[in-house]
């Protein structure tokens, strides 16, 4: 198969923003999603399928949240550390959440050195960011283990009603899941990327054909949406 | 600001990435404070979900670049969502309804 980026080139009539260029989009033959390659509307429709899971983990946890008659454990209190001796509501949480912000910026800067062709600053970019996820999933697991050690099951906890500890384990184990798949993928692309591969032209291993630097901004689309799934989860799960 | 060029690149100046990175710590911070302070009943509320849309926000529109995307990628993938949004209304309904015969039937004393 010719290794030919489905973009095509545009007929001078056809608008390019406002309502004219969404209908005349979606009407043209073949290939709707101008400006955009295959790989990037593909990881976009990937994304679009994550947000209904993810989507209906929350709805669950609404849901049996709202309908139990025992009252619902205090987040705040439940994610307290004690640090130097003061007690911190919830800070684990917050050092989680500025650890994935601070990852999808420098995923950002990542895909912008990858597209000026500078491969060692983006290379090293996305091992700083896999390093953050790393971080990350290294604090959800401290989290989860003071967690059970204090008796939260899924079933049962000390504190109030049962269906805390499954959505817990749910919504983070997934979402934790999640990140560790994308500090793999981050991992494969920058050894990629470090290697010289999108200027030289190897083939892929799995795919055999070559591949381009547009691999970085993808996998950045990933790295970001976790990042973007932590903001919901951040405020419905421990803040609400 | 940059366009996306003719090859469907995004290529734009690092200070928007870093503004951006400023804000969501910014707004990061500030939820936290929500819970620091002890904020409750409908002021919480509303400033947990306006600070969590900000941010996501911001996330979608510059880093994941939906911002200088045509129209035709930016509905097909931001409306669909909003079926959660109709589901959401579907289980308050039926969380009501579960809470109110648990009360009704289970609780000591309704029989």
């Amino acid at each position: 198969m010719p290794d030919t980026p489905l973009i095509r080139t545009q007929d001078a009539a056809t608008p390019t923003s406002g309502w004219h260029s969404l209908v005349s989009d979606w009407s043209s033959d073949r290939h709707a999603f101008k400006d955009v390659s295959w790989g990037k509307a593909m990881m976009w429709i990937f994304l679009l399928s994550d947000t209904f899971i993810f989507g209906c983990f929350l709805l669950s946890y609404m849901t049996v949240r709202m309908s139990t008659t025992t009252p619902w454990p205090n987040p705040s209190e439940v994610f307290a550390l004690e640090i130097a001796g003061t007690n911190m509501p919830l800070i684990l949480i917050a050092i989680m959440t500025f650890v994935l912000i601070t990852s999808s910026g420098t995923m950002a800067m990542a895909v912008n050195a990858g597209y000026r062709r500078n491969r060692r600053a983006a290379a090293l970019l996305m091992l700083v960011t896999a390093l953050f996820g790393a971080a990350f999933v290294g604090m959800q697991a401290f989290e989860w283990s003071k967690l059970i050690h204090e008796g939260v099951r899924p079933w049962e906890n000390p504190w109030g009603a049962a269906q805390f500890g499954s959505t817990f384990f749910m919504i983070t184990g997934f979402h934790g899941t999640h990140v560790t798949i994308g500090v793999i993928f981050l991992l494969i692309v920058a050894r990629k990327v470090w290697r010289g591969d999108f200027d030289s032209g190897r083939k892929g291993f799995f795919t055999s054909r070559k591949g381009r630097y547009e691999i970085v901004e993808i996998t950045g689309l990933y790295w970001h949406f976790v990042d973007l799934v932590w903001v919901f989860i951040f405020a419905f799960f421990y803040l609400w | 600001m940059a366009q996306a060029s003719a090859e469907g690149q995004q290529q734009h100046p690092i200070k928007l990435y870093l503004i951006v990175w400023l804000w969501l710590f910014v707004l990061s911070t500030f939820s936290y404070l929500v819970d620091y302070f002890h904020l409750q009943g409908i002021l919480r509320w509303s400033l947990i979900l306006i600070f969590m849309m900000l941010k996501a926000g911001l996330i979608v529109a510059v880093f994941m670049h939906m911002a200088w995307e045509r129209l035709a990628i930016i509905y097909a993938i931001l409306l669909p969502p909003l079926a959660v949004v109709v589901f959401m209304a579907l289980m308050i309904f039926e969380a009501d309804h579960t809470l109110f015969t648990r009360i009704r039937f289970f609780s000591p004393g309704s029989g």
